[in-house]
């Protein structure tokens, strides 16, 4: 069992699986957001749904928590083994001459999302916890398009929404084929599934960003 | 970092001649020449490892420093010259590292056994398909040079690796052993202390004989397999 545990290409397809289970999940939780757009009743039909069925509550959400913590707690585990795998550095080291930034710096995209999360689950997933589970609120069908909406009267937290959402897309830029080759696929469907990475790197970020614009501007 | 003016360099001559005035001129004055690795000096041993302002094998693609001209520099030209550097390459002096860690993986696995008893099978008796045949032998011009561990900034094996995997596991010869081979390699690669695979693609990009990514993608699947039916 230890060899698994510290066996290298196991620890990285753990990591990929792992990307890729965020990467199914974010563009659910895109595909909800998006809706506050276009309807404020489908956007709360959706969230009453999620917010209250037992299934999504305490099952696919621990595994979600679990998810994201075993996510960043092996990025942060393989980094520190990575840099401490060369003692003394190059005094000049050309980078940029043979790989992409956002595959050199997946770290630093990775703590700005990290601390994008903290944010993020200060403002909607907290609030949340303490109205169902803490305080035992009376449940309300219509209060998750209001509250979404209030949270983005503030220019200074849009701003921090949108550089963040900048950082995810450089995030998986590199982080969403990554874990096919990972995995150990690279063959002629690799470049379809780079075309699918640049489309939802760039889309999805893209789309988030939207939505909060969207509503800063039509508060 | 140690700096020296040279002049008269021919633009037609390579890094390692250009080396060569330098030690001489150093010799003449009674001064210690830089001591560097080389060997064939036309790209087949992998010897000389030097990373060259910035980059394995300096500037130029899919050549080892040996096969590097001087016509890549400028006149005037300050280059930076720096030994491979990586935990699992010690430097044993100036720009001579010690790579016996890649010795260390390939006595792990990267054989195949054979009956020499007498009823050995003619290996051209055995067919096989044109495409792996081509990609075994791609994946066999890897010299083991390490300007894959060098150059990435993990300081990881995995090219190297999955080259030396994927050159027998892609034949029926190397089938037999397949599974042993690659958890036993692995494990070697692990135990050496490389760092991980992170795709960022330097290592193939300074590859001097352009050992492709899909070899690495091809070594986890078969890791991945071994793990699971072992």
């Amino acid at each position: 069992m230890s060899s698994v545990i510290q066996s290298s290409i196991i620890k990285k397809f753990a990591m990929a699986l792992s990307g890729l289970f965020l990467i199914v999940f974010l563009l659910q939780h895109f595909i909800i957001n998006i809706t506050s757009v276009f309807s404020e009743e489908i956007f709360n039909q959706f969230s009453h749904f999620m917010g209250t069925n037992f299934v999504v509550q305490f099952i696919a959400q621990p595994i979600l928590i679990f998810g994201v913590i075993f996510h960043f707690v092996m990025g942060f585990v393989l980094d520190l083994k990575n840099r401490g795998s060369r003692n003394v550095k190059y005094v000049k080291y050309k980078g940029s001459s043979n790989a992409s930034w956002m595959s050199r710096n997946m770290i630093i995209s990775g703590l700005v999302v990290l601390s994008f999360l903290g944010l993020h689950f200060y403002d909607f997933w907290i609030p949340e916890m303490k109205y169902k589970y803490v305080e035992f609120l009376p449940d309300d069908p219509n209060r998750y398009y209001t509250e979404l909406t209030h949270k983005f009267e503030d220019l200074t937290k849009v701003v921090i929404y949108v550089v963040s959402f900048g950082f995810l897309s450089l995030h998986l830029l590199h982080g969403f084929s990554s874990s096919f080759q990972s995995m150990g696929v690279n063959n002629k469907y690799s470049p379809i599934i780079k075309i699918v990475t640049t489309i939802y790197s760039i889309g999805i970020p893209f789309g988030f960003s939207f939505i909060a614009i969207f509503h800063y501007l039509n508060h | 970092m140690v700096t020296y003016d040279i002049d008269n360099i021919s633009p037609d001559m390579s890094f390692l001649e250009m080396m060569d005035v330098l030690n001489e001129e150093l010799a003449s004055k009674g001064v210690d020449p830089v001591a560097f690795d080389h060997d064939c000096r036309e790209g087949i041993c992998g010897s000389c490892s030097m990373f060259i302002n910035g980059e394995a094998h300096g500037p130029d693609r899919l050549v080892t420093t040996c096969q590097l001209h001087m016509r890549k520099f400028k006149d005037g030209d300050t280059i930076f010259i720096e030994p491979f550097r990586a935990n699992t390459f010690p430097v044993i002096k100036d720009l001579v590292v010690d790579r016996s860690s890649f010795d260390r993986i390939q006595h792990a696995g990267g054989f195949i056994s054979v009956n020499t008893s007498g009823n050995t099978q003619d290996a051209n008796a055995i067919p096989i398909e044109k495409s792996n045949a081509d990609k075994a032998f791609d994946a066999a011009t890897c010299i083991g040079c390490g300007a894959c561990v060098a150059t990435c900034k993990n300081s990881s094996a995995m090219l190297f690796v999955s080259a030396k995997v994927s050159q027998f596991s892609l034949l029926p010869q190397g089938q037999v052993e397949a599974n042993e081979r690659v958890l036993n390699m692995v494990k070697q690669m692990d135990d050496e202390g490389f760092g991980n695979c992170t795709n960022t693609g330097a290592c193939e990009v300074e590859c001097p004989k352009g050992i492709s990514l899909e070899n690495i993608a091809r070594m986890n699947r078969d890791y991945l397999k071994a793990k699971v039916s072992s």
